[in-house]
């Protein structure tokens, strides 16, 4: 799931650096950082990079992972190597646990004052009281409904016979559960009756038309009217409005959204940790972000400012409302047992969703 | 090939000085056992051993050995159900390739095409040029409701009904049946280009007609490619899960797509692994079922 909103991003990008593995060369650059991340994912922007360099002699390179596990990974096997590491919210208390990531100072990141002060604080950030990432852009997974209809205020209405055949829902076991613990008023990610989250996701069946697990997939069968009503990225519908021109929107019922919530952070084995603050300053700044945003594509920026830079008719803005971050439950480290359990349960939704 | 060290031995004369014949027996065995080995045994191994484990061996992560993950069918018993569609979709494409592979095999090697059989012969492997993936996609453009078949349909009869049957256990079959109808046409043409035409001009001469000579001559006498081919499908479609996936929609669970789960979005590698040894399980009896069939198909 996570990849392939990356690799929506990498696509929007169109310009994506694969050729630049190596960065342009400066002789005159005095300092060399190295960006674990995925690719095509905002720190690799060849113009933002340039401007980083003209501005602070800062050289940045890119080194890439595919897969979280991979980026653990290599954080652990090659000490010395990184300077910035991009890291979902969820995991930063599993890489601070294994001693891969220093907590972040952020004294050294002025920028850090725009900062959704929820975002940046969030516990998930934290291990043992102290920051350990800095709270970089943020998206959700809400509703996205069809231009024209009600917009339902609570996931009930994927229940609900007015939408009989029109509904959709993500094939993810843990947005799936989420879903559910958020629509019996649970905590999405410690649910702790699964029995009533099993109730609701098979009161679902009578109105559930597909499961999707691509924006591709989701365009194509929104675009052929095949559903009204799904369970959708707030990113993915903004672009299916924009560069697909597809009428539907993005609502956030009242038990709030699905968030998540992705980090910079600085290996504990950092060679030049003043120039990896200076780069995460520089990616919280508003002025990136605007080009970023505005001219590539990206998700909701965790500052603040950078947010309200945007125009007032930017779509992402218009979805991605701070009073959101208030409501959104954002994704957290799920234990093993619990993870399983979410999958066992999701599978066993599936199953019954095909004996229809 | 199967020649034995008799025969080889004496190819590889080396400065006029023999080497024994297990040495050219093993020089000659070495890269395709060697290969099988690195690419099949080695990580089937390593499936197998992670069959039993409590938890993927990536990480940090204490591992213990369990046989829990074989008991999926009793602590999830709505597997039972899951296992009963996946046989059900694969009985379904099996039986339809057989019907129309064999009518068409036999169309091909007995109309007396001539060198035009070639042609056709390369129409039926056409599918196998192009990927898969699209192949199914272009499909649900096809079977969708208001898709090409509608549009056709309703061209015809305006005010029909829409005859879209995407995201349902059909549409799986058809997906299926499509990729892996020249298996069955092959075997069966390979297999009915071997019955000598005197058999079959004796038993007209004698007055039989078509329906006695197609069920007391051909299928008999076909009866290894189409047992061959009916392998070669079943086992592939048990395991599908792009098919299932794409083209059945929510009602495309099969074993496949729940093992794919494991591996993908679970990261539950021991589950996965453990149903796939039980679907090879299944595989392998298969085979021991049909093994005599196709030792003799084998030296046709």
């Amino acid at each position: 799931m996570r990849l392939s909103r990356r690799a929506m991003v990498q696509l929007m990008g169109g310009t994506v650096l694969a050729t630049t593995l190596l960065g342009p060369r400066r002789a005159l650059a005095a300092t060399k950082i190295t960006v674990l991340n995925w690719q095509g994912y905002g720190t690799d922007e060849k113009w933002a990079l340039e401007a980083f360099t003209a501005a602070t002699g800062i050289e940045v390179v890119h080194d890439y992972f595919n897969s979280e596990a991979e980026m653990i990974t290599k954080l652990a096997t090659n000490p010395g190597a990184y300077d910035v590491v991009l890291i979902n919210s969820a995991r930063i208390a599993q890489a601070a646990g294994q001693g891969l990531i220093q907590p972040v100072d952020f004294a050294k990141i002025p920028n850090a004052t725009g900062l959704a002060p929820k975002l940046k604080d969030h516990d998930n950030m934290q291990y043992e009281g102290e920051t350990f990432g800095c709270a970089w852009v943020w998206g959700m997974n809400g509703l996205g409904v069809r231009d024209g209809k009600t917009d339902p205020d609570s996931y009930a209405a994927l229940a609900d016979p007015a939408w009989a055949g029109k509904v959709a829902l993500f094939d993810d076991a843990v947005t799936a559960v989420g879903l559910g613990a958020l629509a019996t008023g649970q905590d999405m990610n410690d649910p702790k009756d699964l029995e009533a989250v099993k109730t609701f996701l098979q009161s679902v069946r009578p109105n559930l038309h597909n499961l999707w697990t691509s924006e591709d997939q989701w365009n194509k069968a929104f675009a052929a009217n095949e559903f009204d009503l799904s369970v959708a990225w707030s990113g993915g519908v903004v672009r299916s409005f924009r560069n697909g021109g597809l009428p539907v929107h993005f609502v956030v019922p009242k038990e709030g959204a699905i968030g998540w919530l992705d980090g910079l952070a600085v290996p504990t084995t950092a060679p030049d940790v003043d120039a990896a603050h200076a780069f995460i300053n520089y990616m919280i700044d508003p002025e990136f972000y605007f080009r970023w945003a505005t001219e590539v594509g990206a998700p909701a920026s965790a500052n603040v400012d950078a947010m309200a830079k945007l125009p007032e008719d930017d779509l992402m803005k218009q979805v991605h409302k701070a009073e959101y971050i208030d409501t959104m439950s954002i994704m957290s480290a799920l234990p093993d047992e619990r993870r399983d359990a979410f999958n066992a349960l999701w599978q066993e939704m599936k199953a019954y969703y095909a004996a229809k | 090939m199967s020649a034995g060290p008799a025969t080889t031995a004496p190819a590889l004369n080396m400065g006029g000085r023999r080497l024994p014949p297990w040495v050219a027996t093993t020089a000659l065995l070495l890269p395709a056992y060697g290969w099988l080995m690195i690419a099949i045994f080695l990580p089937l191994g390593a499936m197998f051993l992670f069959s039993f484990m409590t938890a993927t061996p990536i990480g940090t992560k204490e591992i213990g050995y369990t046989f829990d993950q074989y008991k999926i069918f009793f602590t999830q018993p709505y597997m039972w159900q899951v296992a009963s569609w996946t046989f059900q979709i694969a009985f379904a494409t099996t039986l339809i390739c057989a019907v129309t592979g064999f009518l068409a095999a036999l169309a091909l090697a007995r109309s007396g095409l001539g060198r035009s059989q070639w042609v056709f012969l390369i129409l039926i492997l056409l599918p196998f040029w192009t990927n898969g993936l699209v192949r199914i996609f272009s499909w649900t453009m096809v079977i969708r409701e208001g898709g090409f078949l509608d549009a056709v349909v309703q061209f015809i009869l305006p005010e029909a009904a829409s005859v879209g049957f995407l995201y349902s256990r059909p549409a799986i079959v058809l997906g299926l049946v499509h990729g892996y109808l020249p298996y069955m046409v092959l075997t069966c043409y390979i297999a009915i280009s071997t019955i000598d035409d005197a058999i079959v001009e004796a038993a007209e001469s004698l007055g039989a007609r078509w329906w006695t000579i197609l069920g007391r001559i051909l299928i008999p006498m076909a009866a290894p490619g189409l047992i061959a081919g009916s392998v070669l499908i079943f086992v592939p479609v048990v395991g599908a899960f792009m098919e299932p996936r794409i083209l059945g929609g929510p009602q495309g669970v099969t074993l496949g797509t729940v093992i794919e789960d494991s591996f993908t979005q679970g990261f539950n590698w021991p589950q996965g692994a453990a149903l796939s040894f039980m679907l090879l399980a299944v595989v392998l009896a298969i085979f021991a079922t049909f093994s005599g069939v196709l030792r003799r198909n084998a030296e046709l």
